[in-house]
């Protein structure tokens, strides 16, 4: 069993192309990385409004640090 | 790769681009430190991680659609439908996107677009330093640097694309597919978030914010000029044959050539490449009366002017159109900040934007008649073509999405910060929750010591 296809390199790498593992997957692959993306996009933008909110807050109130 | 001499252009080839990737790496790290420079302390970090962040943002949607835009739309939709059978190779999801013993060459040409795509979200990032969104700004540098320099690389930096065969449009160095349409697009979101606070008086008279540490800002600058020279040679096929060409070039000689496959060399655009920038820094010196900001700048400029048709030009000409370049911008910068109040933190869509349209119009005549492709049927570089181009780039891929965008987002009040953060800085918004920590800590500290001593 080999990842990538190959279990040893006795070939002709003439007759050789992709070498990466899991081939036959590369569209759940590109799924995977748009949702990594856009995921990303939703967790930064969540985590900077609750920075803003609670500099806010503290600027205003700079007694209160709870 | 069977035969020798394959095998080595193959592998010559593979190792020039990588190079270059390399190299453009510095134009990054020099606006990583001219922008920092440029910003206030209490900004630093912030507007350090902000431009950080195109790199993996920027990669990763560059690699999802921006390469396979380049591929699909240098006739879209004006001239024809999306060539899918070009974009075929070029999905994320094709065997060539990925190791593969038979294909040498898409990763590191990838690479070398993508770095392109990396300067120009970073020519955007540097202008609205101290007052956006880091999120707001993030969704700017994928559209800039993954969708609309790709669409107009598309249509005026490929060998088929509609704007060179039927408008003559020559950029061989990217005065426009590059830095028109990223200061444009920087004027387009600069239109709608507004200055910074206390930039203007209230007479409407605009302040100086000098940089904090112009030492900094000049290594950083300097780190961009060596980038550049990387930059020249990735718009560079570093060797071909006419016969792989398949145009009307006769003969068996080899050649370099720019990105139309139009032939050049290494040494041609090496001479330009300095006489240009020697000319923006004279020219910027006088003109800013030796401000050290503008005349480090007006290097940059200058390249980006004469950068159209450097591939083409005399020495000479390529120092005076660098110098041209740089009066029209700085003289633009400071009529469009007092007649529009625009705040352009580091005058960016001056030393790209506008200089870049002044160096697409100028190679019009310079280059007029001159051959835009080695294909038959392409009409030939002229003054209206390269105007039109210029518009194009800055105005309709540039300015107009920019603004578009902005707008929606102002409108959805995720733009800009708020005014207390601004007015403290932004550093304040990642610093506060280490500070509350740490006093959390020293509270705790506090607590067991008079503890000890009730205790004791």
């Amino acid at each position: 069993m080999s990842t990538i296809g190959y279990q040893q390199w006795a070939v002709d790498l003439a007759q050789v192309t992709s070498i990466y593992p899991f081939q036959g997957s590369e569209i759940i692959m590109t799924i995977i990385g748009v949702v990594f993306w856009l995921g990303w996009h939703k967790v930064q933008f969540n985590q900077e409004n609750q920075k803003m909110n609670g500099a806010r807050e503290a600027e205003t109130d700079p007694s209160d640090t709870s | 790769m069977d035969g020798n001499l394959n095998a080595l252009t193959t592998i010559f080839t593979e190792f020039y681009y990588w190079v270059t990737v390399v190299f453009m790496f510095l134009i990054h790290v020099g606006f990583c430190l001219y922008e920092v420079s440029a910003s206030r302390h209490k900004n630093h970090m912030h507007t350090l991680m902000k431009n950080v962040m195109i790199i993996p943002l920027v990669t990763i949607t560059f690699f999802l659609f921006g390469w396979w835009i380049y591929w699909t739309f240098p006739n879209f939709p004006l001239f024809g439908t999306l060539d899918l059978d070009a974009g075929q190779n070029n999905l994320p999801w094709s065997e060539t996107m990925g190791t593969n013993l038979s294909d040498h060459i898409t990763g590191v040409f990838w690479a070398a677009f993508l770095l392109f795509s990396w300067t120009a979200a970073s020519i955007v990032s540097g202008s609205v330093i101290e007052r956006i969104r880091s999120s707001a700004f993030w969704i700017h540098a994928i559209l800039i640097g993954s969708v609309f320099w790709v669409i107009d690389a598309a249509w005026g930096w490929h060998y088929a694309g509609w704007m060179v065969r039927e408008l003559g449009y020559h950029d061989a160095y990217a005065s426009g597919v590059i830095h028109a349409i990223a200061g444009g697009y920087a004027l387009g979101v600069l239109t709608v978030l507004g200055p910074r606070i206390g930039k203007f008086d209230s007479n409407g008279v605009a302040r100086i914010i000098p940089p904090h540490n112009p030492w900094l800002l000049a290594v950083g600058i300097f780190m961009i000029y060596t980038g550049f020279w990387g930059f020249y040679a990735a718009c560079n096929v570093p060797i071909i044959s006419p016969a792989l060409i398949d145009g009307q070039i006769t003969g068996a000689t080899w050649t370099a050539t720019n990105i139309y496959l139009t032939p050049t060399t290494l040494s041609a655009i090496t001479f330009n490449f300095l006489m240009s920038l020697s000319g923006g820094l004279m020219a910027a010196y006088i003109v800013s009366k030796g401000d050290a900001f503008w005349t480090f700048s007006g290097g940059l400029a200058g390249i980006i002017t004469a950068s159209a048709g450097n591939d083409l030009y005399h020495p000479i000409q390529a120092l005076l159109i660098g110098a041209a370049g740089v009066i029209c911008a700085y003289k633009l910068h400071y009529y469009v900040e007092r007649k529009f109040k625009i705040d352009d933190a580091v005058g960016a869509v001056a030393v790209h934007g506008y200089a870049g349209v002044v160096g697409l119009i100028i190679s019009g005549f310079v280059l007029w008649g001159v051959p835009s492709s080695p294909f038959d049927g392409y009409a030939a570089i002229n003054p209206i073509g390269q105007l039109l181009g210029a518009l194009i780039m800055f105005g309709l891929l540039g300015f107009l999405p920019a603004y578009l965008v902005t707008r929606v987002q102002s409108s959805l009040g995720i733009l800009r910060i708020p005014e207390t953060i601004e007015l403290k800085g932004l550093d304040f918004v990642d610093n506060l929750s280490r500070e509350l920590a740490e006093e959390h800590l020293v509270a705790i500290e506090k607590e067991r010591s008079v503890q000890d001593q009730t205790r004791s």
